[in-house]
């Protein structure tokens, strides 16, 4: 499965995308109503919709928005700013142009209000458009494919069906030297002796465990797990049952290193996303719903996610594909057109978890190639950005490279 | 097959699918009869459980027991808890009855 397709799309940093999309990004939610109107019309043509709502600066929504508007599926970006926001405006422009990238910027306050910004914003993303047209081709391997997984409306079945499918398509694709990249610390919660006799090294052991437990320490203050009510009506009883479900997404290929959002390993490998903020609890949750986790794992590099779900989630994404394995056979019948895979036909003795995991690895193979999810042709283009805080990964780790600011 | 033992050292199984109230589950522990109706995905007990008792799935803890479990009872809320973290559930019935039904 070496060469997935022959006309990737070629970025100056030498990744490679499988969607050539042009992102509209607003840079408060004052900028918002503008952005969304400015992309509406090119809603089905590959333009998506992204952005930062907080008025206030902060070095973790900086470096999400530098790191997604250079993803390798993101061909050319339209900033949208009202003016006195405290974004970084001039660096984000800065840094996407130095990628190569044709990229914008509107300022409603300079650009005589709503509707000439926005006449303005459509004549800039008609000319973006006409520049992708001429972005280099190139072959994509699967040694250069980034893939994420994420759960979510998890129930009981999630564990038994879907989440170990997952782990064996993960396994082939690490096998195969691909990047694969599993996250939520606070859904390892119980695990975290089982996760470090995982660690490729006994350094990667300890930082996996002191993610875990800063993750328990977090939600601990917090008084409220990663756990929604749905996962109850599902069968699913406590944080550390829920975890173990998740884990077995992983696989069983020793986990390379840890990162932390924004960060792209440069070596080919399993990683754990850490995406519990550093430091005291300060902005909140630390991923408010399940977009905000697809959206990290997109901003270290994820061409694809894998998002197993049993009650049935719908989502999709802005920038990269969401592929939807349900595990549970009733919510396939009840969401057939919302699915990708039917993971759950296994507890109905219709398949085993390896044929679904082939599956697995099939499809995304497919998608790279440009064969759009289930939820990519309805129109999902979900996308969440807030305020966190991090400290850099410590040197006990691995390189990753970070793009340059 | 109606429930599966993911680990020989668990004491819960899991429906594979909707069964309900007195329907007899084949275990390999031996036959249970199921004291509630039950949706795919829940958890039953396949061995008799006493207070403070792990409560295992997978061949790990997922939490302690809070009341004696018979085998084929139901594994949930009502019996055994978390040794980490609360669990928040939404009864949307008991919302929707406080509304209608003062």
């Amino acid at each position: 499965m070496n060469c997935i397709r022959n006309d990737a799309f070629l970025r100056t940093d030498g990744r490679k995308g499988i969607r050539n999309t042009v992102a509209v990004v607003y840079l408060v939610e004052c900028a918002h109503h503008v952005a969304r109107e400015i992309q509406l019309p090119f809603r089905e043509v590959g333009v998506h919709l992204l952005g930062f709502g907080g008025c206030y600066p902060n070095d973790y929504s900086f470096r999400m928005l530098t790191t997604l508007c250079t993803h390798p599926n993101v061909g050319g970006v339209l900033l949208v700013s009202l003016g006195c926001e405290g974004f970084n405006r001039a660096g984000l422009l800065d840094v996407i142009r130095r990628s190569g990238r044709p990229a914008e910027l509107l300022v409603i306050q300079e650009c005589g209000g709503t509707r000439t910004t926005i006449e303005q914003g459509r004549v800039r993303i008609g000319e973006i458009l006409r520049q992708l047209e001429t972005v280099p081709r190139a072959a994509l391997t699967v040694e250069e494919l980034v893939i994420g997984t994420i759960c979510g409306g998890s129930d009981g079945t999630s564990g038994i069906t879907a989440n170990p499918a997952i782990g064996l398509a993960f396994d082939r694709l690490v096998a195969a030297g691909a990047t694969c990249i599993f996250e939520e610390t606070g859904e390892l919660i119980g695990c975290e002796q089982i996760l470090a006799t995982r660690a490729a090294t006994p350094p990667v052991a300890a930082q996996l465990v002191e993610s875990v437990e800063k993750a328990a320490r977090y939600y601990a203050t917090l008084g409220h797990g990663s756990f929604a009510p749905g996962n109850a009506d599902g069968g699913l009883t406590t944080q550390e049952e829920k975890s173990m479900g998740a884990f077995s997404k992983s696989g069983s290929a020793p986990i390379t290193g840890l990162i932390k959002p924004g960060d792209v390993p440069a070596v080919s490998g399993l990683y754990l996303l850490d995406v519990v903020p550093d430091g005291e609890v300060r902005f909140g949750f630390p991923n408010v719903n399940d977009t905000a986790e697809i959206v990290e794992l997109i901003a270290c590099g994820s061409h694809v996610t894998l998002f197993s779900t049993g009650r049935g989630s719908v989502v999709g994404s802005a920038i990269s594909p969401v592929v939807k394995i349900c595990a549970n056979p009733e919510t396939f019948r009840n969401l057939a057109g919302d699915m990708d895979i039917d993971a759950g036909r296994v507890l109905e003795g219709r398949g085993s978890l390896p044929e679904v995991g082939d599956e697995i690895v099939a499809l995304v193979q497919r998608v790279a190639a440009g064969v759009p999810t289930a939820s990519e042709a309805l129109g999902h283009q979900e996308f969440v950005l807030g305020y966190k805080s991090f400290e850099p990964v410590g040197p006990a780790c691995h390189p990753v490279s970070t793009i340059h600011m | 097959m109606d429930a599966i033992q993911l680990s020989s050292l668990d004491n819960v199984a899991v429906l594979v699918r909707r069964l309900p109230a007195g329907a007899r589950v084949s275990l390999e522990s031996g036959e249970v009869i199921l004291d509630r109706d039950l949706g795919l995905g829940h958890k039953i007990a396949c061995k008799p459980i006493a207070i403070g008792d792990k409560i295992m799935k997978y061949g790990v803890s997922i939490g302690s027991a809070t009341q004696p479990i018979a085998p084929g009872q139901h594994v949930h809320l009502h019996n055994m808890q978390s040794d980490y973290l609360p669990t928040y559930t939404l009864d949307v019935d008991r919302l929707f009855r406080g509304v209608s039904t003062p």
